[in-house]
């Protein structure tokens, strides 16, 4: 699978499954994309600090990475890690199907 | 003036040419181009062929790229199916001719979580599109999404914007849909789909399969409402363009010989109308098959070239017969005149049959063919459709100007009316063979009992098959009417 080069994986990341790379793909500056950023940012803050990090494609600008994670819809989510990788659309508004789509952990 | 014209008929009714032989005739020269065309009918109907086709031939031989977005079949699938074809979809890929994107859709791995639409889609097609300049899509199939996507309302709306952006970048596009139980397409894309839809269709009776293809819509084209056979094998699809009921060939006022001088004798000396078609029936052993040879045989010495069917026997069992009544019909054979095609009956449907009838004329052209014996079609499939298939096929003949001689088992004490009243209506000439035994000794005999457009003679003679071949003996005075003879002519005869 193709990976976006902007970022560099840092050795914490990949070793724990504790970590979450997230990954946004979206089409330019559309009102559905900037909610997601919103959406996805503060559900992250709540359920994820500190132990997160997220990647946003704009496919108008890297139409190529639209196949290798078979992207049909946009705005789409696709959590990297921890795996399997599971991949969720929409706007990100419906807080409790981001968390149930993510299998997001409450945090204790 | 003609140029003006020319250029209006273009800009109204572009088409882009398929390849699929037969296809491009029923379309009066192709899909619409710049336009959406919907193809649909049941799993295994053909229509991801006939898609991938359109975009193979697009590519290949008229020059216009073509982008083929599978919903269904992975890349390796897809050029497995291709390659069947005698295509390479690496090296057309490589070409820049032809790209494959395969759309992964399931259902399991996708939650729903807000409103959103299918740019992504958007993006991928327009960026192969852009990749190769294409000018044809091919959706296969679509319908894929409505499986995959729970908001059916976001994905009808966008289904429509997708069909707009397509016709908008001037694309001529194929899109697949699984048939439903009373719409054409499980979730109604034909609603979308205003310019052509075509529908497939593949029906096996009594383990016979026959495929057939009809245009259901077709916006500002003639199209017949017809269904029209069609055949898959090693070269993909042929249509059959058979076009019924249209009765505007020209006839002929040529004629050529029966091969037997005592026949063309009965026929005003001359034998048949050049592009005729000849109806020989009669029970077994009466001598069909060696008329026919003659028939055959005769044109070949002309220098003309024929295409023989078999139906009963292997083209070595024909030659071998016939040597035995003194024909050489190998010689043909080897000069390349006479072509056999021998065939089993019951391996394909009528439909097939005639399909596969037909592309071997298409790429042969003969100047006569012979179907020997028609009795094995028509036991393949009801009377009615034997008559209007045979009617597609005979007129198919007339306007190739092919002179047609089909051969026609009858059993004795059978009424001969039933294939008879399917067949002969469409023959113009019918020769009738029987076995009589008026002092106790069996023999053949052979009349006309119709021949259309000219004067031929009505006795019945004797048909003698001896070493030096088929001669015909003197006119029997003795003949009995009814009795051993059912065809209408005789029954006319006896009131």
């Amino acid at each position: 699978m193709k990976k976006s080069s902007t970022r560099k994986r840092r050795p914490a990341e990949s070793a724990g499954s504790d970590f979450w790379r997230l990954r946004l793909y979206i089409a330019g500056q559309t009102p559905n994309s900037i909610a997601a950023i919103d959406n996805l940012k503060k559900i992250c803050e709540d359920k994820l600090r500190g132990k997160y990090r997220i990647e946003v494609v704009d496919l108008l600008e890297k139409p190529q990475l639209a196949k290798g994670d078979q992207i049909i819809a946009i705005p789409t989510l696709v959590r990297r890690l921890p795996p399997p990788v599971k991949k969720i659309i929409g706007n990100l508004s419906k807080t409790e199907s981001v968390i149930v789509g993510l299998d997001l952990q409450p945090v204790r | 003036m003609p140029r003006a014209k020319s250029k209006v008929v273009r800009t109204s009714l572009a088409k882009a040419p398929t390849g699929i032989q037969g296809l491009d005739e029923v379309t009066g020269g192709g899909l619409p181009k710049g336009r959406v065309t919907l193809v649909c009918g049941s799993a295994g109907c053909g229509k991801s062929l006939l898609a991938m086709e359109f975009l193979v031939h697009g590519a290949v031989r008229y020059g216009e790229p073509g982008v083929c977005m599978d919903f269904e079949e992975t890349e390796e699938k897809l050029r497995a199916n291709v390659a069947s074809l005698g295509f390479d979809l690496r090296e057309l890929a490589k070409r820049k001719k032809l790209l494959v994107d395969y759309v992964a859709v399931e259902r399991h791995e996708i939650a729903e979580t807000g409103e959103y639409n299918l740019e992504g889609l958007f993006i991928r097609l327009s960026y192969a599109v852009k990749a190769i300049k294409a000018k044809r899509v091919v959706l296969d199939s679509i319908e894929a999404l409505f499986s995959g996507l729970a908001d059916s309302t976001i994905l009808r709306a966008e289904l429509r914007r997708l069909f707009h952006w397509l016709e908008d970048h001037k694309l001529t596009a194929v899109v697949t849909g699984e048939a439903g139980e009373h719409t054409l397409t499980r979730h109604g894309l034909e609603e979308y789909i205003a310019d052509c839809v075509i529908a497939l269709d593949h029906r096996v009776t009594e383990q016979i399969s026959t495929r057939r293809l009809r245009i259901v819509k077709y916006r500002g084209t003639s199209h017949g409402t017809d269904e029209y056979p069609f055949l898959i094998d090693r070269e993909g699809i042929s249509v059959v363009p058979l076009t019924s009921l249209a009765l505007t060939h020209k006839a002929l006022i040529d004629r050529v010989s029966t091969g037997i001088p005592a026949l063309d004798e009965m026929m005003e000396g001359k034998g048949f109308f050049r592009g005729s078609s000849v109806l020989v029936s009669g029970t077994a052993g009466t001598g069909k098959s060696s008329l026919a040879a003659n028939f055959a045989s005769a044109a070949c010495a002309r220098g003309e070239t024929c295409l023989y069917f078999a139906f009963e026997e292997s083209p070595s069992q024909i030659l071998r017969n016939m040597r035995s009544v003194g024909l050489d019909l190998e010689q043909w054979v080897k000069k390349r005149l006479l072509h056999f095609h021998a065939m089993r009956p019951t391996s394909i449907g009528l439909e097939g049959h005639l399909a596969a009838i037909h592309k071997l004329i298409a790429k042969l052209r003969p100047n006569v063919v012979v179907i020997d014996p028609i009795t094995n079609l028509v036991s393949a499939a009801g009377t009615y459709d034997v008559k209007s298939m045979l009617m597609r096929l005979v007129d198919f003949l007339k306007v190739e100007q092919i002179t047609s001689m089909f051969t026609n088992l009858t059993f004795a004490g059978d009424p001969q009316e039933r294939t008879a009243a399917a067949v002969s209506s469409l023959m113009d000439t019918w020769i009738v063979l029987r076995d009589s035994k008026p002092n106790g000794r069996r023999r053949r005999e052979l009349y006309v009992l119709k021949s259309r457009g000219m004067a031929h003679s009505r006795e019945p003679r004797e048909l003698i098959v001896s070493k030096r071949g088929l001669e015909l003996g003197s006119m029997l005075t003795d003949h009995r009417p009814a009795t051993t003879v059912a065809g209408s002519g005789a029954v006319a005869a006896t009131k």
